[in-house]
């Protein structure tokens, strides 16, 4: 009975082979960005999708310097679009981008984001609202590793608010993570990028304020292709796709200004 | 729902199960008849993943796995593929965690395997590899399968180690409790609470069975 079982064993072990062998001839293109593109990819996916037949375009998002500390570790990917222009150009650094090394594609706007019924007005008062004790919590991302956190750590310094408030900063993994603690209502204001200020699941709840551009410095985002790739036509199309009238027009339409 | 998601998840319990059994059973003979100081230091290392916090034991296999550690760069020589961000990097971690998860119904199981029923297969001439495979083995089958089990379940829910050493690749490594995750944070709640009742259920499902196991093997002895 036990050799049947073990015999059994070896057959599963046969059939279960293939399956760890790499997958079929048609490689996806595989991209990661910033969370703040979270709210834009479904429509550049649909777009490039459409336009480019036959390429299959996976995503995965994250926090600028988390991707880029897997991309150091050797992650496989082949397109990594960030949230600024730092961190793409230290994959660059580490010999991992191809020639052209990093392209800005976008600009981001830092925004802030309070509840709607609480009865604040940042149109007047500006990030000052944040001083309000109805806040209990203020949600913005890691500003070591994700761009829009160090961004809203400048603008607080630069208003000089920061030590007023800094207690009830609470930190999210990226900028996806901050602007899900304003949807569950776990903080009540926070400092997130445009495009998640204005998403539907926000947008109901609150009022969305762009903190004006010389409070922090420039969100310049920037992409990179990685040298690793095995479908560098299908990077290099789909970095056209983002920097033609197309992408930059759906990027628009989100929040994003040019780069 | 992300069925990819849930496909991969499958696979990798499947697969994590398939190589389970066969080291975690060569293990399980010293752990349940061993007599030496060794087999206390054995038990306490095959538990250790019981107790280590998750994140814990992903660094350090981000650091074994990793292109400078001298497993990482093996394996680079020998298949020119990384194996930190890789199914197969996910994979390796899944053995190291699921082992307790298999090891521990197993091992109970066989210490209550009647002695004198070994000592009669030994008197009959059986030495002691065929004396555990032929005769404590089958009369421990229950602890077998509700390990098998067990460990299949634990695989499907990961969710530290696999963030850790996985990453959050499509097809790759995002596996069902990793898509519930990025469900959340992407403001897609109905997606979200589809992946959380599925995994809810198979977890409800998996401890049933296992608890139906002990029950009968209880009445039974």
């Amino acid at each position: 009975m036990l050799r049947r079982a073990l015999l059994t064993l070896l057959c599963a072990l046969f059939a279960a082979g293939p399956a760890l062998r790499a997958q079929g001839p048609r490689k996806p293109l595989s991209v990661v960005a910033a969370a703040d593109l979270r709210g834009v990819f479904d429509e550049l996916k649909a777009a490039f999708e459409a336009r480019t037949p036959g390429v299959e375009l996976k995503v995965a998002f994250g926090a600028s310097g988390s991707l880029t500390a897997q991309i150091l570790q050797g992650a496989p990917f082949d397109v990594f679009l960030a949230a600024d222009t730092g961190f793409p150009e230290q994959v660059r650094k580490a010999g991992l981008a191809t020639p052209e090394g990093p392209f800005p594609y976008a600009l981001g706007t830092l925004t802030l984001w309070v509840r709607r019924d609480l009865g604040l007005d940042p149109a007047r008062d500006g990030l000052q609202v944040l001083t309000s004790p109805a806040l209990r919590k203020i949600a913005t991302a890691n500003p070591q590793v994700a761009p829009y956190g160090r961004a809203g750590e400048a603008a607080l310094r630069h208003a000089g608010l920061y030590d007023q408030v800094r207690s009830r900063l609470v930190f999210a993994d990226n900028i996806a993570q901050a602007a899900q603690f304003l949807q569950t209502g776990t903080a009540e204001a926070g400092l997130i990028s445009l495009a998640q200020a204005e998403h539907p699941a926000l947008r109901q709840s609150g009022i969305a304020w762009r903190v004006p551009a010389d409070a922090y410095p420039p969100l310049r985002q920037a992409g990179v292709i990685l040298a690793r790739t095995q479908v560098p036509e299908q990077a290099r199309a789909f970095r056209a796709f983002l920097l033609g009238p197309e992408g930059q027009g759906i990027l628009a339409r989100h929040g994003f200004g040019k780069p | 729902m992300d069925w990819e998601a849930v496909r991969l998840s499958l696979r990798l319990a499947l697969l994590s199960v398939v190589l389970l059994v066969p080291i975690g059973t060569a293990l399980a003979w010293p752990l349940a008849f061993g007599r030496s100081r060794a087999r206390l230091v054995l038990e306490a290392l095959t538990s250790l993943p019981l107790v280590l916090p998750p994140t814990v034991l992903g660094f350090y296999l981000i650091v074994a796995l990793g292109p400078r550690s001298p497993l990482g760069h093996a394996w680079e020589a020998l298949t020119g593929t990384r194996l930190v961000f890789t199914f197969q990097g996910l994979l390796l971690a899944q053995l190291v965690t699921n082992l307790p998860f298999f090891l521990q119904p197993l091992v109970a199981s066989l210490g209550g395997v009647d002695r004198r029923l070994l000592e009669a297969a030994a008197t009959l001439g059986s030495r002691a590899p065929g004396i555990y495979l032929r005769v404590a083995l089958p009369l421990a089958w229950r602890g077998l399968l509700s390990g098998t089990i067990l460990s299949f379940a634990h695989s499907i829910g990961e969710f530290g180690v696999v963030l850790m050493v996985g990453g959050n690749i499509p097809g790759a490594t995002r596996t069902a409790s990793i898509a519930l995750f990025d469900q959340v944070q992407g403001f897609d709640m109905a997606g979200a609470n589809r992946t959380a009742l599925l995994l809810l259920a198979f977890a409800l499902a998996v401890l049933s069975s296992t608890a139906w196991l002990r029950s009968r093997e209880r009445a039974w002895n």
